[in-house]
């Protein structure tokens, strides 16, 4: 019996320090949560205004016929960005971003086309590693706090491989979408060949006006499709942040929660092995006793 | 008189954003001011240029070093697109100056190569627009 009750002991000692880590994990989260979100809004006016740009230039000129924009015939390969997290301790958080990108990329297949995957945060690398995947490019080390420069590499290999002869016809980006504390979305968009994703409030109200370009339309959509696409990239990957940081907590949280469920029952068990123990003692000791009454008495 | 609507964005954040008479700013072109009732226009900005933006009613004005990026006009409201933008007030003048001088020192020494090279040019570029936007006098 003093063996179980040694081995209780130290089972809820160790369970308790788990929680202890687990709960200042969670608590850490949360308030990256709030500094994501801070970075994810100050992001949105440049989104708002480089897309409304692109929008104008894109609605003036009525044949837009920038290497951007065109479409291939017979698109032979597809670039697939997908983002997940550096680091682990975030529930099914790169899971769902993997098994999205994993049937994106059987979908291409399907259609003829070849997947290559680009990839950026460590587990996402370690998982195509793991695989003996190819993958067309990587980075890591920003998942939690991206960078716009990080953001401008990412653009800058994947517009590469865009322009180049031999390089890939489509790319695709595979995220999650921050929508609430609580929900997270992965979404798969496609980024190039363009899609100029009309902003809401334009749906409703006048029609765009009609801009002059400085120095020439073409310059000026040479110049601007890069930017927005960094910048559609840059928001995908400070979604993420904010949403690996929200999966976190919530994962940290239950973790929490079910080490203090499994204190719970231990001390249970603990005090009634303590119990057991302590009668087993006592009745131990009253035989003992009452053996050593009973001997006194045969003598006299 | 109507006013316009300015809003200096980068990336990562909002920069400055108000209401102002005028605003100047170099394209490509050449420099471009913009009044209320402007046409549209969309344009490229030099980097390393300046901008600037006259607020009226006794405001002082503001200056910006913008490297890059794009201006953007229609309906009054003027966007300012910047990679990197910086405002006069907030520009470290011994750092800027200490920048345009290795820029300068490894454009006059000239050994590292033709991408070494264009990159310092633009460095001290950068670094001229910075001292000019803070009210330094640069060579």
């Amino acid at each position: 019996m003093g063996a179980q009750l040694r081995l209780l002991r130290r089972r809820i000692k160790s369970v308790k320090s788990t929680a202890k880590i687990t709960r200042a994990q969670e608590l850490i989260a949360s308030s990256r949560i709030v500094k994501a979100q801070l970075r994810m809004q100050a992001a949105v006016p440049y989104e708002r205004e480089i897309t409304r740009a692109v929008t104008g230039v894109v609605s003036n000129t009525a044949s837009v016929d920038h290497p951007l924009t065109v479409e291939k015939e017979r698109p032979a390969r597809a670039a697939v960005l997908i983002v997940t997290s550096d680091s682990g301790f975030c529930g099914g958080f790169n899971a769902n971003v993997l098994r999205e990108a994993e049937a994106l990329v059987g979908l291409l297949k399907g259609k003829g086309i070849e997947p290559v995957p680009f990839v950026t945060g460590r587990k996402g690398v370690a998982w195509h590693s793991f695989r003996g995947r190819e993958m067309g490019g990587q980075w890591t080390g920003f998942s939690r706090k991206p960078a716009y420069s990080d953001a401008k590499e990412i653009a800058g290999v994947l517009i590469d491989s865009f322009s180049a002869e031999d390089g890939v016809d489509e790319i695709h980006i595979v995220s999650t979408q921050f929508v609430s504390m609580l929900t997270q979305e992965v979404v798969i968009k496609r980024i190039l060949p363009l899609e100029v994703e009309e902003t809401d409030e334009r749906a409703d109200s006048t029609p765009l006006p009609y801009f002059e370009f400085e120095p020439s339309a073409a310059d000026v959509l040479d110049t601007l499709l890069p930017r927005y696409v960094e910048s559609r990239i840059f928001s995908a990957l400070l979604q993420s942040a904010a949403s690996e940081e929200a999966s976190r907590r919530r994962a940290m949280k239950s973790a929490t929660d079910n080490a203090n469920e499994l204190i719970r029952t231990f001390t249970q068990q603990m005090n009634q092995a303590r119990q057991a123990e302590i009668t087993q003692e006592i009745s131990e000791i009253v035989g003992g006793a009452s053996a050593l009454a009973d001997a006194a008495a045969g003598k006299e | 008189m109507a006013k316009l609507r300015v809003g200096v964005v980068s990336p990562e954040r909002e920069i400055w954003s108000g209401e102002a008479d005028m605003v100047i700013a170099k394209t490509v072109d050449g420099e471009i001011g913009i009044m209320p009732k402007h046409a549209p226009v969309l344009g490229v900005l030099v980097e390393g240029g300046l901008l600037k933006i006259k607020r009226g009613d006794g405001e002082a004005d503001l200056v910006a070093a913008v490297h890059g990026g794009f201006l953007s006009v229609a309906d009054d409201e003027v966007s300012i697109l910047a990679e990197i933008a910086e405002l006069g007030s907030e520009i470290d003048i011994a750092r800027a100056r200490s920048a345009l001088e290795r820029a300068q020192a490894s454009v006059e020494s000239g050994q590292e190569g033709a991408d070494a090279a264009v990159e310092a040019a633009a460095e001290a570029k950068r670094a001229r627009a910075r001292l000019r936007a803070a009210g330094e006098e640069v060579g």
